[in-house]
């Protein structure tokens, strides 16, 4: 729009052009229009922004959790109060589900969401967080669980806004596993 | 021998899951929602008399605590009762700081506890004899917390919990024994009968 204009320089126009939403506020903003309302989570240093802003915001209740099959527990007991959830953790906590996925979400059929933040890949500097990582994807796969992995911006509110409606209609669980494609992860600092 | 009843600490009377979880139900007037742990726990719930509002767990041991929680927290304003064992708590103890810390008035949390892994052969607990339940929630800051001395302890701490404006849990030293009836384990209709039952949903 405004380099139709003709007058301002390259500079000027990148400072006037609506900024670009970020993946966390994506998130946020996707989590609202669908009405969840409770964010349990174990950490993660890439998810600091989203975490501080969702406190930030009167619309959730959210709290860190002991682990992450705690936030799993509850989140269930939630949806199945009439209070919709999700889950926020990083690659290694998951792997602390595959207990409470297989006999608590999928076979009561709970529409449990969670958002993993990747380690592990692209730029690891910790060996067993690159090989906890492996064993995320077989885990999903072996229960047959809807996953996707987010690596662009521009797919990205598609991705979660429609996984997120997809697992409360069919009552079954997604992982959407966020990349450092698309949030830069965390790297290694001296 | 019981090895609980020779814990030197706490005078409290060795009592039975079955008949502890029958006087629970039968004072449930109001809706109140129980969720049964994995186990015994639910099998004692289910044996005291299937009703709406009550959950059964098949595994994700340690659990019914965190589930409680959020049925806490979507429904402030129904009673929650959820039964654990010691073993299962053991499990999933830092889930009592979080309650602390949320402090659903609404949550009454009750602690079988006989020291042993009953169901998988009766086997004592790395806390058996040594770890005390109330002091850990306490510790925890769940500062409503109390052993139950007996059966009528536990009914007055039951009632007490129905009014309170903190969550409150109730421990109780129980025997050996096994669960008294066994859960229709299918847990589609578990879930789907409990959010009936939670008027969450209307039936198909």
């Amino acid at each position: 729009m405004a380099a139709a204009e003709g007058q301002i320089s390259p500079q000027a126009f990148q400072d006037q052009a609506p900024r670009e939403r970020s993946w966390h506020e994506i998130v946020l903003q996707t989590l609202k229009r669908n009405e969840i309302r409770l964010v349990p989570y174990v950490p993660d240093r890439v998810l600091t922004t989203l975490i501080k802003n969702i406190h930030a915001d009167p619309f959730f209740t959210t709290f860190p959790t002991a682990r992450e099959e705690e936030a799993v527990g509850i989140v269930s007991g939630a949806w199945m109060g009439g209070l919709r959830g999700a889950v926020l953790m990083q690659t290694s906590g998951f792997a602390t589900l595959a207990n409470v996925l297989a006999s608590l979400a999928i076979p009561y059929q709970i529409p449990l969401i969670m958002f993993v933040s990747e380690r592990g890949t692209l730029g690891e500097f910790n060996y067993g967080q690159s090989l906890v990582c492996r064993t995320m994807r077989p885990v999903l796969d072996s229960l047959a669980m809807e996953h996707h992995t987010a690596t662009r911006l521009d797919e990205f509110e598609f991705i979660v806004d429609r996984s997120i409606k997809q697992a409360i209609t069919t009552q079954a669980p997604v992982a959407l596993i966020l990349s450092p494609l698309l949030t830069g992860g965390k790297v290694f600092e001296k | 021998m019981n090895v609980m009843t020779n814990r030197p600490a706490r005078n409290t009377k060795v009592m039975n899951r079955f008949d502890l979880t029958s006087r629970l139900v039968a004072k449930l007037k109001n809706q109140e929602a129980v969720i049964g742990g994995i186990g015994n726990t639910n099998f004692d719930l289910w044996a005291a008399g299937h009703r709406p509002q009550n959950f059964y767990m098949l595994g994700s041991m340690g659990l019914a605590f965190p589930i409680a929680l959020g049925v806490a927290l979507a429904q402030p304003e129904r009673r929650i009762f959820a039964l654990e064992g010691d073993g299962s708590l053991l499990m999933q103890m830092g889930c009592l700081a979080t309650i602390a810390t949320q402090a659903p008035k609404n949550l009454t949390m009750i602690v079988m506890d006989n020291g042993l892994y009953q169901i998988t052969g009766a086997q004592p607990t790395p806390a058996t004899a040594v770890a005390d339940i109330v002091a850990i929630a306490t510790g925890c800051g769940l500062s409503n917390s109390a052993w139950a001395a007996d059966e009528e302890d536990f009914e007055r701490l039951v009632d007490q919990s129905l009014s309170a404006t903190a969550p409150t849990l109730i421990a109780v030293r129980i025997d050996d024994k096994p669960g008294v009836g066994a859960t229709r384990r299918d847990p589609v209709q578990i879930r789907e009968r409990f959010m009936l039952g939670l008027g969450v949903r209307e039936a198909l």
